[in-house]
């Protein structure tokens, strides 16, 4: 099938409003979450008006359904990740929720005073956060992988951090400033070497190409509906059955549960173990048509796609004097551009791309260490998806010419 | 929108007339605005009677949350502690004659913040100084 990105276009109907009169939206804030086709609305629509019921509890025909809707939606996302079994994906609420997941039940069952938690520099406050507030209850040690000044991850210092024999490897497969891609699978390989268990933040991976648990022999993957066309309120954890089975459950409430007694409980199965309370039905049901939806356009030919994108762009972005581009070159490069434009706060970047229509993002992205590391304050960034397109990099290019004139 | 970065915004972020530190001083304050990492730090020197004689901010951030600094330490030369007490989020927006979305209204009362929380002499900069 050929990548047709003026069809893939009329799937999302948000990218056909102007902004303000007679200014199209160039949405270039793809990686703090992207549009959603009519696919995803259409799936969610037509539960809320014809299958919506609460799940897993009453037998009638609307119950039936709108639990078999959601359980299928479950298996296309298990299939999209490619993990063996729907058992192995537990529904959350976001990424953030995923790893905090991970901190409450496994890590905080298993870590012991001491113990050594490995993390990166280009972390997410998501996958920072929730291991401060362990190691802070339980005296953990927290190390952090360097970033080079290209923006990559310094491989060698990993080795040397290996040696001191850390319990869990928790890093992003894509930085969401710097656009990197590291190499998960081998820094999986190596951790497991050092007998650490492995956590992969996929909140920018799973999105932009094809993630495959599998091969990768990740232990845990985190991820979320919204970035990946899907809707928001909804995410996944992924993780290996023997590491489900032994860790204790997350929320208490209903649906979690095999048997509740006045002083007593037993958990539920997999994964009803971690979905305590009603979930987001419709939430799940969109998710599964966005994965859907990608598949068949094609994981191979989206990367593709925004590589070219994303190519042209850092070329249009590296000639206009004064702009600084952050991160890896092309090669090692997600559909990120983090940059900043001499003498001119992120933030008015921003604001005056906005009047032409332009989005972008201005600020620290949630990744503030890795901007303290780089001693800038705030970047704007452009990120681009399957939709994104060369005029919309020209038109960007444009705005920052403006910006330049208004600050000049 | 164009007049959100009308002259004399722009003339009060590259050439402001407020900038530095007063060392010594009778009142300073800092804070930061988490979301685009805007920091601003006042220093104030008062003269007979509380008036505010002299006014500094230092930090860094976007044009409008400099030059609001900028415009409101102007403001303020010549006034008293009380009336800076008294000073409220419409009369920032009067003075930078601006219509700000709720995600910039942050950056312009960044200033506005840490001017009461320092003449209050709060330990902390509190967003319900400038609601
Ligand atoms: C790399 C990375 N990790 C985690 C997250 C958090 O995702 P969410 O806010 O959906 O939990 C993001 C979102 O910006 C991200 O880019």
């Amino acid at each position: 099938m050929t990548f047709d990105l003026t069809r893939i276009r009329k799937d999302f109907p948000i990218l056909q409003r102007e902004v303000r009169p007679g200014v199209p939206l160039v949405y270039l804030d793809s990686t703090a979450t992207a549009q959603k086709p009519l696919a995803v609305l259409d799936a969610m629509e037509a539960y809320y008006r014809f299958s919506n019921a609460n799940i897993h509890r009453g037998v009638h025909t609307l119950a039936e359904e709108a639990t078999t809707l959601y359980e299928q939606a479950r298996e296309k996302i298990a299939r999209f990740i490619h993990a063996p079994s729907p058992r192995q994906l537990i529904y959350t609420r976001n990424t953030t929720e995923s790893i905090n997941l991970v901190a409450h039940t496994w890590a905080r069952a298993s870590l012991k005073s001491g113990d050594l938690i490995i993390l990166t520099e280009m972390e997410h406050h998501s996958n920072l956060v929730p291991w401060h507030m362990l190691a802070a209850e339980r005296n953990l040690r927290l190390e952090f992988i360097p970033v080079t000044a290209e923006g990559l991850l310094d491989l060698a210092e990993y080795q040397k951090l290996l040696e001191q024999g850390p319990r869990l490897v928790s890093f992003t497969q894509m930085s969401n400033v710097l656009g990197t891609i590291n190499p998960a699978k081998e820094m999986i390989r190596l951790a497991h070497q050092a007998g650490a268990l492995t956590l992969l933040d996929g909140a920018q991976s799973v999105p932009h190409f094809a993630v495959d648990v599998q091969e990768l022999d990740v232990d845990f993957l985190a991820f979320s509906a919204h970035k990946l066309c899907g809707p928001t309120g909804i995410g996944a954890l992924y993780g290996k059955t023997t590491l489900l089975e032994a860790m204790p459950p997350f929320l208490g409430g209903g649906d979690m549960i095999r048997e509740v007694h006045l002083r007593s409980f037993k958990p539920n199965a997999l994964p009803y173990k971690f979905e305590a309370g009603t979930p987001a039905i419709a939430e799940a049901v969109g998710f599964g048509a966005a994965c859907d939806y990608l598949t068949g356009i094609g994981m191979a030919a989206i990367a593709a796609h925004e590589h070219e994108i994303t190519a042209y762009a850092l070329e249009r972005l590296e000639e206009i004097p004064g702009v600084k581009v952050f991160g890896p070159g092309i090669k090692d490069k997600g559909g990120v551009a983090a940059f900043t434009l001499e003498g001119v706060h992120p933030h008015d970047v921003a604001q005056i791309l906005d009047q032409d229509g332009v989005a972008v993002r201005a600020g620290h992205h949630c990744a503030q260490p890795l901007h303290e590391k780089f001693n800038i304050p705030a970047t704007s960034r452009a990120s681009f998806y399957l939709y994104s397109t060369r005029e919309d990099v020209d038109r960007l290019v444009e705005g920052i010419y403006k910006v330049k004139k208004y600050f000049g | 929108m164009d007049d959100l970065y009308r002259e004399i915004i722009i003339e009060h972020y590259k050439n402001p007339g407020y900038r530095g530190k007063l060392d010594p001083h009778d009142f300073s304050f800092a804070d930061s605005n988490p979301l685009c990492g805007d920091h601003i730090e006042v220093t104030l020197r008062v003269g007979a009677g509380g008036v505010i004689s002299e006014a500094a901010f230092d930090g860094h951030g976007c044009a409008i949350s400099q030059a609001s600094a900028d415009l409101l330490l102007e403001s303020i030369i010549g006034k008293s502690l009380d009336e800076v007490k008294q000073l409220t989020k419409q009369d920032l927006l009067d003075l930078i004659g601006l219509d700000l979305g709720p995600v910039r209204l942050k950056c312009a009362l960044l200033s506005l913040k840490v001017l009461k929380a320092g003449v209050y002499g709060l330990g902390a900069a509190s967003d319900d100084l400038v609601d």
